[in-house]
Parts: structure tokens; sequence; C-alpha cells
């Protein structure tokens, strides 16, 4: 396997007086598609925050290719190759779909010597957000507002946008949540293909997808990593049975 | 927030060419009028850079403003009247320095909280100037009108062409102000305040700094309302205190809220609304700021994008 991209070594989040995330250390490849599953409440998003800088972890250290990156804004680490999407939808609802991915292509491929060029004639980024569009399926309503689009187009547009700022890591809080099963089939089929050249992390309650999509599987409860391992491991594991996977049913 | 259309710029051009033909039909009590409806159209537009443009409702506005009305009065000699070409950026860079100032606090701020420091740091600025010895006392003072000098070569215009020359100094700097920031919103600095606009954090998230992106637009906003600061005490000749209070951001809010919030030419129609207004009530009652309120009011809850939204239904 390649070097790890984006790692975490004891990584710890207080919220006052509970502990969401508590000593987690985790390490992401490219070429790898790294899944987080846990109960609700696990610290799963918490991680995921951690991990592109929206959140300042209370101890612990981050690294991008080995250097030390802790405490960075989501807006440096995002610049740095750490694309995001999120478990509640956050997009630009009262614009174009084509304009958010756009305002995401934007933020790489645009030095701030040429903000002053008129949007409409500057090419690169329409061209990307255009990419990224058709690569989840979304190419025909790049028109339309987001805000007007479907629950599960809208999920599709969230990674469109991660996509589109050319990240190296891509962190995804549950891309497939209340999305239909034609949807979530087309979108595991993309995780896949995006796993060959990204680092992939992602948080998903669909133990079908997690399995069959993941390289590795961390298994989080109350904060915790319980266990760390291949999908075949993780589902033999009796402890995760017990924690996690004899409650979900 | 949306740009004219080629249709209303046609329009907006046609009624700046009404406003610059009007020395030729007008008294001198008009011309001081619409002169100060410039001025104050100018201000409100720097504020909608902020409100409709960036989302960020500010009511420290006035300080800029106020400070740019001053520099006019920090600059003249003893006196001896300066030459626009050093007050004016003189004012702007003054009015700039503050918005850079005040911007990099208040914006670790969000929403509310925004609103109340920027509420803070205007009336901090309008205390200083209303205190401070050398700001020419808490009633105000007079100014020497800054000339039209250029090398040594100073236009004064006569007493009788003063209104005419100072409406059409306002309409200019009003059209390049507008035209400027035309310019600011269709580039991709404007896409990303509208896109901080609906949603910082998610900007944020796609590696925008929306920190600095925010400063820039408080910075640029500042500046350009100490311009208009500065036309004040040309047109006025006086300056005082009360330009910086948070009355009169609030009354640049109202003019924007009044011509709407969605469009980049709405300041202009609200200021010369709000000014209109003004004069209509005070023809009819001594409560003209009750009167001012209501239609407001009324015009707010009616038109819900403001004047700049209303339409022409003629046409299907
Ligand atoms: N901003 C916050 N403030 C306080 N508590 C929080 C915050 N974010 C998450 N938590 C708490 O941290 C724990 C983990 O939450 P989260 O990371 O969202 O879990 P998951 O994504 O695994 O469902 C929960 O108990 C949640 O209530
Ligand atoms: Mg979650």
């Amino acid at each position: 396997m390649s070097p790890p991209v984006l790692q975490c070594f004891g990584l710890t989040r207080r919220f006052g007086g509970l502990v969401a995330v508590d000593d987690v250390s985790l390490a992401l490849a490219s070429g790898a598609l790294h899944a987080v599953i846990g109960p609700n409440g696990a610290g799963k998003s918490t991680l995921a925050n951690l991990l592109s800088g929206e959140l300042t972890p209370t101890s612990g250290t981050l690294q991008l290719d080995g250097e030390s990156v802790t405490g960075w804004p989501a807006w440096r680490m995002a610049r740095a190759g750490v694309g995001r999407s999120f478990q509640r939808t956050n997009i630009m609802r009262p614009l174009s779909v084509q304009e958010n991915v756009r305002l995401a292509a934007q933020a790489r491929l645009t030095p701030p010597t040429r903000l002053w060029r008129n949007a409409a004639k500057e090419a690169a980024p329409q061209i990307a957000a255009r990419a990224a569009l058709e690569r989840v399926g979304l190419g025909a309503e790049a028109a339309r507002k987001a805000g007007a689009l479907s629950h599960g187009q809208q999920r599709q547009l969230e990674i469109a946008m991660a996509l589109a700022t050319a990240p190296r890591v891509l962190l995804l809080d549950e891309p497939l949540a209340g999305m239909g099963p034609e949807e979530s089939e087309t979108l595991a089929a993309l995780l896949r293909d995006l796993a060959r050249d990204h680092a992939v992390l992602l948080v998903e309650h669909d133990m079908d997808v997690v399995f069959r999509v993941a390289d590795q599987v961390t298994v989080m409860v109350e904060g915790r990593v319980l266990l760390s391992g291949t999908p075949a491991v993780v589902r033999g594991s009796a402890a995760v049975r017990d924690a996690y996977l004899g409650q979900a049913t | 927030m949306v740009i004219a259309s080629r249709r209303g710029h046609l329009l907006l051009g046609g009624a700046a060419l009404v406003v610059a033909l009007l020395p030729l039909v007008a008294g001198a009590y008009v011309l001081q009028l619409v002169s100060t409806a410039l001025v104050m159209a100018l201000f409100a537009l720097s504020l909608q850079l902020l409100v409709g443009g960036t989302g960020l409702v500010s009511l420290g506005q006035a300080g800029f403003f106020g400070l740019g009305a001053y520099a006019v009065y920090f600059v003249q000699g003893k006196g001896a009247a300066a030459s626009l070409l050093l007050t004016l950026p003189v004012a702007a860079l003054l009015a700039g320095l503050a918005a850079l100032a005040v911007g990099a606090l208040a914006l670790r701020t969000r929403g509310f909280f925004f609103l109340m420091t920027t509420l803070a740091f205007g009336q901090m600025l309008y205390f200083l100037i209303h205190d401070a010895p050398w700001a020419g006392g808490a009633d105000g003072i007079f100014v020497q009108r800054p000339n039209f000098g250029l090398f040594g070569l100073d236009y004064v215009p006569a007493r009788r062409d003063r209104p005419a020359v100072l409406l059409w100094t306002n309409l200019a700097l009003l059209c390049a102000a507008y035209a400027g920031l035309v310019v600011v919103m269709r580039s991709l600095f404007g896409r990303m305040l509208q896109g901080i606009k609906e949603n910082d954090h998610r900007m944020q998230a796609l590696g925008h700094n929306t920190y600095a992106v925010k400063l820039v637009a408080f910075v640029l906003a500042g500046a350009l309302a100490g311009v208009a600061g500065h036309q004040w005490a040309m047109t006025e000749a006086f300056v005082n205190p009360e330009l910086l209070g948070w009355h009169r951001s609030a009354e640049a809010l109202l003019m924007v809220l009044l011509g709407g919030l969605g469009a980049l030419h709405g300041p202009l129609l609200g200021a010369f609304a709000f000014i209109g207004l003004n004069e209509l009530a005070q023809l009819v009652t001594e409560r003209q700021r009750l009167v001012e309120g209501l239609v407001i009011l009324a015009a707010v809850l009616l038109l819900r994008d403001g004047l700049a939204g209303l339409r022409w239904r003629s046409r299907a």
C-alpha cells in the first residue's frame, strides 16, 4: 500500500464533559477506502470534522504528507487537498447547481491576482465544474437551482463539490444517507472508482455498502476505536456484533 | 444580488442624464437637494456591497462616512481650500484604514453579534470625533470646499455655478462607483461574496478564506463610504459628529432596505425615494419622521424585493 497521505495520532475532542472522539489514530492512504462505522453518537462526524480542520482537537496531532497540519483552519486544509462532504446537506441553495460546483473549482484554480476578472469569462473553473457534475451524474441538472434538486441529487451535488476542489483526500460523511436504492448503487460504484486515485474516508451506516467497497473498516463506539481491520475481520468479530451490528437488527 | 439587465442600465443611464441636465431648468434649492440624494445614494451603495452583496448587516457604516467627511477638515490649510485630488484619496484612505481595523475585529463575529460590534465601533468613532480637541468641536465646523486644483491651476466655480458643479461631481462619482461595483460583483471575487452570503461555512470547506475575502469587501465598502462622506462635506461645506452616528448608519440601512437587498442598484432608488419622501413629509406635517417611518414600513412589507423589485407588468 502507498504511504499515508492524511494521518492522525491520538486525536481527542471534548465537548464539555463529553469525550466525543477519544484517542483515535488512523492513516488514510491513496488508493484505499477506509470506512468508519459505529452507532449514532459514536463520534464519526466529529472525527471527520477534526480531520478536515472544521474542529480543532483537544489533543492529538494531524499530519498531511508527513507534515504537521494540526490546528489548520478548514479552508487551508481544503486548499492542501482535503475535500469533504457533509452528513447534513450543506450547499448554497439559491445558487445554481453549476455555480455551487464552480465555486468549489474556483477555490483551487484562481490565484488572488486573477480574482478581479469577469467570472463568466473564466473558463477553467466552469470546465472543472462541468466535469465534476458529469462524474456524479448531475450533468443534466447544471442550470437548476441547487435547492430545487431532490434529496438524493443534493447528496450527489455534495460529492461533486468535494470533487471539484481536486482533493487527494476525500472525507465523506454518510454520503448515501437518504438515497434511493438505485442512486446508492450508482454512488457505491463511484466510491469504488474514486478510491482508486484518492485516499477516501467513508462514514457510512449501510453495512452492505461498507463491506462491499471498503479496504479497511474502523469501528467506533463512544468515541473510541473498538476494532480496525479488513471487512472480513470486522464482520467476524464477536465484539463488533455485540457493540454494534447486534443493535442494528 | 442581481445586477440590472441591459434595459435596466439604459433606464439608469437615462435617469443619470436627466439629473445631469437639471441645472438647465432647476433652481439652487432643487440642485442642492438632488446633490444630497446623490451623496446618500453613494453612501447606501457602499453599504449594499456588505448587506446585499455579502450578507453582512453593519450598523457602523456611518463611522467611515463621517471620517471621509472629516478628512476634508483635517487636510485643508489655514483658511485655504485643498485640492480635490488630495482630499478625495485621503478621505478614501482614512475611511478604508478605519474599516480595516474595525473589520479585522468585527468579522470574527457573525449575524447579530456582527451587527452589535459594528454598532459599537461606529459609536466609538463618533465619540472620538465628538470629544477630540483636534476635530473641530462637538457642534461641528465649517470647512473649505475642496477645489478642482491640478498642478497649481485651480478651478474654483463661480458662486452662481456652484450647485451645478457640485451636482455633476456627485453624479460622476456615483456613476463611477456603481460601474466599479458592477465589475466587482461580476468578478470571481464577487462570486465568492455571493457564495459567502449564501453559506459561509461551506465556502470555507471548499477552500475559500472567507475571513480575508470579507475583510477586503469591508475595507472596499468603508473606503467608498469615505468618498461619500467627502462629497457630503464638499456639498455642505460643513461637518459635524452626527455624520458618524448610528442614526445615519440606520438611515443608510433603511435606504438599502427600501430599495431592495436583491439588486445592486436598489440603494440608488432607495436613497432618492427616501429623500423625496422626507421632502414631501416636510410639506404636509411637522411629524415627518412618523410619516417617513410608516411609508417605509408599508413599502418594505408590500414590496418584498424593494423598489428595485418593481416591474412593468404591461409586457407579457
Ligand atoms: N458541536 C458539538 N457540541 C457538543 N456536543 C457535540 C457536538 N458535536 C457532536 N457532539 C456530541 O458528540 C457525540 C458524537 O457526535 P457525532 O460525532 O455527531 O456522532 P456520529 O456522527 O457518530 O453520530 C454526540 O454525543 C454528540 O451529541
Ligand atoms: Mg454523524
